[in-house]
């Protein structure tokens, strides 16, 4: 039985100049928060970045966010039939929109 | 040397930093070779390596007697006539020599009794594959390597490195161009010689084993700087991914290890075993090898006898809860959080893209045609021929990285100069920096379109009429993607990341549904509909170059072992 979730996502470059998005998402119990960004990203807005390689597995680690509050992998949380509030990490640097800098400082490519 | 645009000069460049590039990292630094090993995503935590689930196959006779030319037998017949036979030597020859080495770095390989455990695995004629519990293997190998690079001097790492194309001199390729995805900012990566890691090319289908990052970037690399490829027709499925009910935090082929450890039951949808109606009798035991579960599972839904889903069950409802347990202990656990008792319900899988058989051509040094450029792991075509062997590509990654590296430093060494300068350096940055006016389309919806014509058309079902569809798809899609990249280019862009992965995936879509298409024969993985014999005439693999925009294919004879001297 599908559901949707309302996803209010954090967007922008700029911690002091972010905007809210909001987004209503279809899903089948079960789905991760992972899916619900991959759908948003393919049926309503590619510019929406957000950091993940394995999909599913939760063996990547890189698709941390904050959702509600609290820090998550977005592949291993799950769709919820209500609003839920997604921001990047608040104690990382921040990229764009979900992506935050979370490689350890030695692995980050600098040019000297 | 390149206006606007970060520079750096390294000896050896490493591209992808899976157990292929971490081990040719290793091995080139403990040469001296000043080594950048690069990845577009986190260091050694991207790519397929991390995602193995569980065997490695190697003839280490640890619980059998065993020797290297029985695991080389079974490879080449699980090959079906096309194995790259050097390459298939390499690997399993050297094979037993990385595992312990894997094993002095303490990558804890199972143990029974103090010995090295050796659990039996499809296609092999003995207990040969070895693994890390519980489903850990691809986390332990990467995760031991990883330490082993951040303890070797003269690697330096960067991670969110997109690479965008070799740079070339002449022939010679002098390193690579890459988009740093922190910034947006074009990288010139010069180097003597550059090793392509870049993995498989799973990401092409819509159900896949393995990371977002496999789009076959290495493949479509050196396509355009010249290089031959081969065999890309090759795409294994694994037959039983999982399907439903949706299982979040685990890998899709996590029912390997459960298959190898406690047998399991392949049902159709009146709850009859089927396999045996094409040619394999399982018996409870798991002894279908890949090309023919996938072909099986694939026919027993066509004829209507598949499960809600649209694929099979697997049951493991007869092994008692605490087989279970011991089996798998905290995983149970885990599959309980998503619902699943194993001892009351069976499992809905399906046959998921997986691993490519195909791939860069390389010799048993790891130097492709093009000198500066070599290639290591799944990377490599011809080591596997028409199928690969259960446990073999962690092995291949092992084996295949620790000689990349090895050749690398000793090209390097001879080479008393600088990396020469490239000659397509200014295009590479031009297409980087590009300034394009944003047209309106949707690049995530056109990586799912591709995803799911070769999910339907060029998958493990083939016929000319699906892989004349499928050419179709991709040349729309080809057309709408244009000559430049959109987005505002400033950190993080996905829309230009997007558009740089779709340039990789549609260039190597083509490759492997034109080869698909000129194979007129059943052979491992390559399933006609059409042509449902293996030909005596098609025992030859076919290697494929670009002409200008345009793929060309020619046959060459299977490379031969050198006769014992």
């Amino acid at each position: 039985m599908s559901q949707s979730a309302t996803l209010k996502i954090w967007r922008g470059l700029d911690t002091n100049a972010g905007r809210w998005e909001s987004y209503v998402v279809p899903f089948e119990p079960g789905q991760s928060v992972l899916d619900g960004l991959r759908w948003i990203r393919a049926n309503r807005d590619p510019t929406l970045a957000i950091r993940f390689s394995c999909i599913n597995a939760n063996a990547c680690k890189e698709c941390m966010i904050e959702l509600d509050g609290e820090t998550v992998y977005a592949c291993t949380a799950r769709l919820q039939g209500r609003e839920m509030t997604l921001a990047p990490l608040s104690n990382k640097k921040l990229v764009r929109d979900l992506v935050t800098e979370i490689a350890p400082p030695a692995e980050r490519f600098a040019s000297s | 040397m390149t206006k606007d645009a970060m520079h750096v000069e390294t000896d050896v460049l490493v591209i992808g930093s899976g157990a292929a590039g971490m081990y040719a990292a290793i091995e080139a630094a403990r040469s001296d070779c000043q080594v950048l090993l690069a990845d577009r995503s986190l260091i050694g935590r991207g790519g397929a390596t991390v995602m193995a689930q569980m065997t490695v196959a190697v003839a280490l006779g640890s619980e059998t007697p065993d020797h290297w030319s029985h695991h080389y037998e079974d490879t080449l017949a699980a090959g079906r006539g096309l194995c790259n036979e050097p390459l298939a030597q390499l690997l399993c020859e050297e094979g037993s020599e990385c595992i312990r080495a894997m094993d002095d770095w303490g990558v804890g390989w199972a143990r029974k009794g103090g010995r090295i455990a050796q659990a039996m695995a499809p296609g092999h004629d003995r207990p040969r594959c070895v693994y890390v519990d519980f489903l850990n293997t691809g986390p332990a190998v990467s995760k031991t390597l990883r330490t082993v690079v951040n303890k070797s001097g003269g690697i330096r790492k960067a991670g969110d490195l997109c690479i965008v194309d070799l740079l070339r001199n002449k022939s010679d390729v002098v390193g690579a161009a890459a988009l740093h995805l922190g910034s947006g900012a074009p990288v010139i990566l010069s180097a003597k010689a550059t090793i392509l890691a870049t993995g498989g090319l799973t990401r092409l289908y819509r159900r896949n084993s393995a990371s977002a990052n496999m789009g076959g970037d290495g493949y479509a690399l050196a396509l355009r700087a010249g290089a031959s490829l081969v065999d890309m027709e090759f795409v294994q499925f694994f037959p039983i991914g999982h399907l439903a009910p949706r299982l979040i935090g685990m890998d899709p082929i996590m029912w390997d290890p459960f298959r190898y450890k406690l047998g399991g039951r392949l049902l159709n949808n009146r709850m009859e075993e089927f396999t045996q109606r094409y040619g394999v009798a399982e018996d409870g035991k798991y002894v279908i090898t890949r090309d023919v579960g996938s072909y099986a599972i694939l026919k027993e839904v066509e004829a209507g006898r598949g499960s809600p889903h649209g694929g099979v069950y697997l049951s493991f409802q007869h092994c008692p809860e605490r087989a279970l347990r011991e089996a798998f202990g905290p995983v149970i656990d885990r599959l309980a959080a998503n619902g699943i008792d194993l001892t009351k319900m069976p499992v809905e899988v399906a046959p998921i893209a997986h691993y490519h058989m195909g791939g860069i051509v390389a010799d048993a040094r790891m130097q492709t045609d093009l000198p500066g450029l070599l290639a290591a792991g799944e990377a490599v075509g011809g080591a596997n021929g028409a199928n690969r062997l259960s446990g073999n590509a962690i092995t291949e990654a092992l084996t295949f990285g620790r000689r990349a590296g090895r050749s690398a430093a000793d090209y390097v060494s001879r080479m008393h100069r600088s990396p020469d300068n490239a000659d397509n350096a200014q295009a590479a940055i031009a297409l980087i920096t590009a300034d394009a006016p944003t047209r309106n389309f949707n690049t995530a919806a056109m990586q799912q379109t591709l995803q799911k014509t070769m999910q339907d058309d060029v998958g493990a079902l083939r016929s000319e009429a699906r892989l004349g569809a499928a050419l179709g798809t991709i040349d729309h899609l080809t057309d709408e993607l244009g000559d430049t990249p959109p987005g505002d280019g400033k950190r993080f862009d996905m829309r230009r990341i997007d558009w740089f992965d779709l340039r990789n995936m549609l260039l190597v879509a083509r490759a492997v549904a034109e080869a698909a298409l000129a194979r007129t024969e059943t052979r491992g993985a390559q399933q006609r509909e059409d042509y449902p014999q293996l030909s005596p005439d098609w025992a030859f693999n076919q290697t494929v170059n670009l002409a200008g925009l345009r793929i060309e294919l020619s046959s060459s004879p299977r490379a031969a072992a050198a006769v014992a001297s």
